[in-house]
């Protein structure tokens, strides 16, 4: 059997020679960042008896505790819940301005993603220790984490969405001397719903996963019980909160990927 | 009466329509006929100001209208439109497409609630039934074939009551059987409420078959304004420049003198009752 190399010559006067800055760079780089991280295979070698001792602490799991994890579990998913949705009800509003083809004015749009941005940009953790202090420990912290993130996300989403429809019947609402909110309840949201629907879905999945961490810094759900009990070296309830992490993750995967082959 | 004087639309450096004036007669059914790029979508949508025209004047019933806001209402409540892709909202039911013709005049929340007049859903199944498209009243819209799609989409330009309507290429992407289909039940229904039609067309047969009136547009300017008749195998070549199809000239040839010879038959039979047993 004789092989041909199939490839064409790179375009522009260097040639094959063009890789070597682009090989050069990114070795480069990527020996600089595993200077600052400490990167050492012999320290993960040396490291994998102590991962051992420590999933060795965690087994076997304790059962019993699970019992205490069911109100914090549910906890749990009501932030998600909540969060959720005044995700959606803050996005809503903005979503329309930030869509390229709807926004009054160009310098809107950019501003209006910029805000959406921002406001995706911050990291949940981050903005549960903001609001832990604003409005106190618990869960309700957690919502407004979520729920200001979410809406981040989701205003992005729903804009892109809206950026994608047809036109048409758009220009059949204008054409028949409709006003801008019947043009947007007969022209735009019958067309974006059920990309709108997938992504609030996808975006409740996420939240779920997300809330279950908010506990660490106190913002309410399982996390919390996670938190406490690495600090009181009780591995074995800790393996508990794992499970239980994972059961809801799962679940809420399963859950949000069947209702999203509903839709289509 | 619509009257449209020295309409004109640049793009840039590019002169997509000059100086167009036309004026059309309550109820009459104009096409205009003209290659691709020769200004026909322009000018269309620069009446009911989908796009705004550079230049020029619409007038309806001897009332200037402005692109200010009120005006623009009043315009579009007159001025009804029927597009080549139909656009109807495909999600939405038919019925729904249909009161969209209606929406100028309703309370925009009460219709964002889906709240709708009787009277205006009546209008709305009125209109339905004129393009033989009731019994799909309750369908989604996107359940339609090409042809029904584009009943709705006239029935929803009747729903709006106009003066007026404009048709975009309503035929272009259906097939033949079909397109007269469409093309009988736009000109009927029209007549019914004697409602003045400007449509765009590709097809010279269908322009001659259903025209009363052929305006002929080339390059952004109007080359021949006239009856049917008159479209001889010059004129059609002045409308198409470089088109040189024998087939399609002689074919055209052929149709307006087939018209001319009866219409003067009519015209004879007319004159003279008696005979036409004989004739016949």
């Amino acid at each position: 059997m004789s092989l041909q190399f199939v490839v064409n010559k790179p375009r522009g006067p260097l040639g094959w020679w063009i890789l070597a800055p682009i090989v050069g760079i990114t070795v480069g780089l990527l020996w600089w960042s595993a200077i600052g991280t400490n990167l050492s295979i012999s320290g993960f070698v040396a490291g994998l008896p102590w991962i051992a001792d420590f999933i060795d602490r965690m087994l076997p799991p304790n059962f019993a505790f699970m019992q205490r994890l069911i109100r914090p579990a549910i906890e749990t998913v009501q932030i998600a819940l909540w969060g959720t949705l005044l995700g959606i009800v803050l996005a809503l509003p903005i979503c329309f301005f930030a869509a390229r083809n709807l926004t009054p004015h160009g310098w809107v749009f950019h501003a209006l993603r910029q805000v959406l941005n921002v406001m995706r940009g911050i990291n949940e953790i981050i903005l549960a220790l903001i609001f832990v202090a604003a409005v106190g420990l618990g869960p309700f912290a957690g919502v407004l984490a979520i729920a200001v993130h979410g809406a981040g996300m989701l205003g992005k989403f729903f804009a892109e969405a809206i950026e994608e429809i047809d036109e048409g019947p758009l220009d059949a609402l204008r054409a028949a001397g409709a006003g801008t909110l019947q043009r947007i309840v007969f022209g735009v949201l019958p067309q974006v719903l059920p990309a709108w629907i997938g992504v609030v879905l996808y975006r409740f999945e996420t939240n779920i996963r997300v809330s279950t961490v908010l506990g660490m810094v106190g913002a309410g759900g399982i996390g919390f019980e996670l938190i406490s009990s690495m600090k009181l070296f009780a591995y074995e309830d800790t393996a508990a909160c794992v499970l239980v992490i994972l059961a809801l993750v799962l679940l809420a995967d399963l859950i949000s990927s069947k209702l999203r082959a509903m839709i289509r | 009466m619509i009257e449209i004087r020295g309409l004109a639309k640049s793009y840039g450096d590019h002169q997509a329509l000059k100086d167009v004036t036309l004026s059309i007669r309550p109820g009459e059914f104009v096409v205009v006929l003209g290659p691709s790029g020769a200004g026909k979508s322009t000018l269309l949508r620069c009446i009911n100001r989908l796009v705004e025209p550079s230049a020029g004047e619409i007038m309806v019933d001897g009332t200037s209208l402005s692109s200010n806001r009120r005006d623009l209402r009043l315009l579009r409540r007159n001025v009804a439109m029927i597009f080549q892709q139909h656009n109807l909202v495909k999600r939405l039911s038919v019925l729904k497409n249909v009161l969209v013709g209606r929406m100028a005049d309703l309370s925009p929340i009460l219709s964002s609630l889906q709240l709708f007049p009787e009277a205006d859903v009546r209008i709305a199944h009125h209109c339905l039934e004129q393009v033989a498209m009731s019994h799909k009243a309750r369908s989604r819209a996107d359940a339609l074939s090409g042809g029904e799609q584009q009943r709705v989409g006239i029935a929803r330009a009747l729903a709006q009551q106009p003066k007026f309507m404009l048709a975009d290429e309503p035929v272009a992407s259906l097939d033949p059987k079909t397109s007269r289909t469409v093309l009988t039940y736009l000109k009927q229904s029209c007549k019914e409420s004697n409602i003045a039609v400007l449509c765009n067309l590709h097809q010279i047969d269908y322009a001659l078959e259903f025209a009363e009136r052929v305006v002929g547009l080339s390059a952004g300017e109007v080359v021949y304004d006239g009856p049917p008749d008159g479209v001889s195998g010059d004129i059609i070549r002045r409308i198409y420049p470089g088109l040189d199809d024998p087939n399609v000239l002689d074919a055209a040839q052929r149709l307006t003198e087939r018209r001319r010879a009866a219409e003067a038959v009519i015209a004879a039979a007319a004159a003279n009752p008696g005979s036409i047993g004989e004739r016949a």
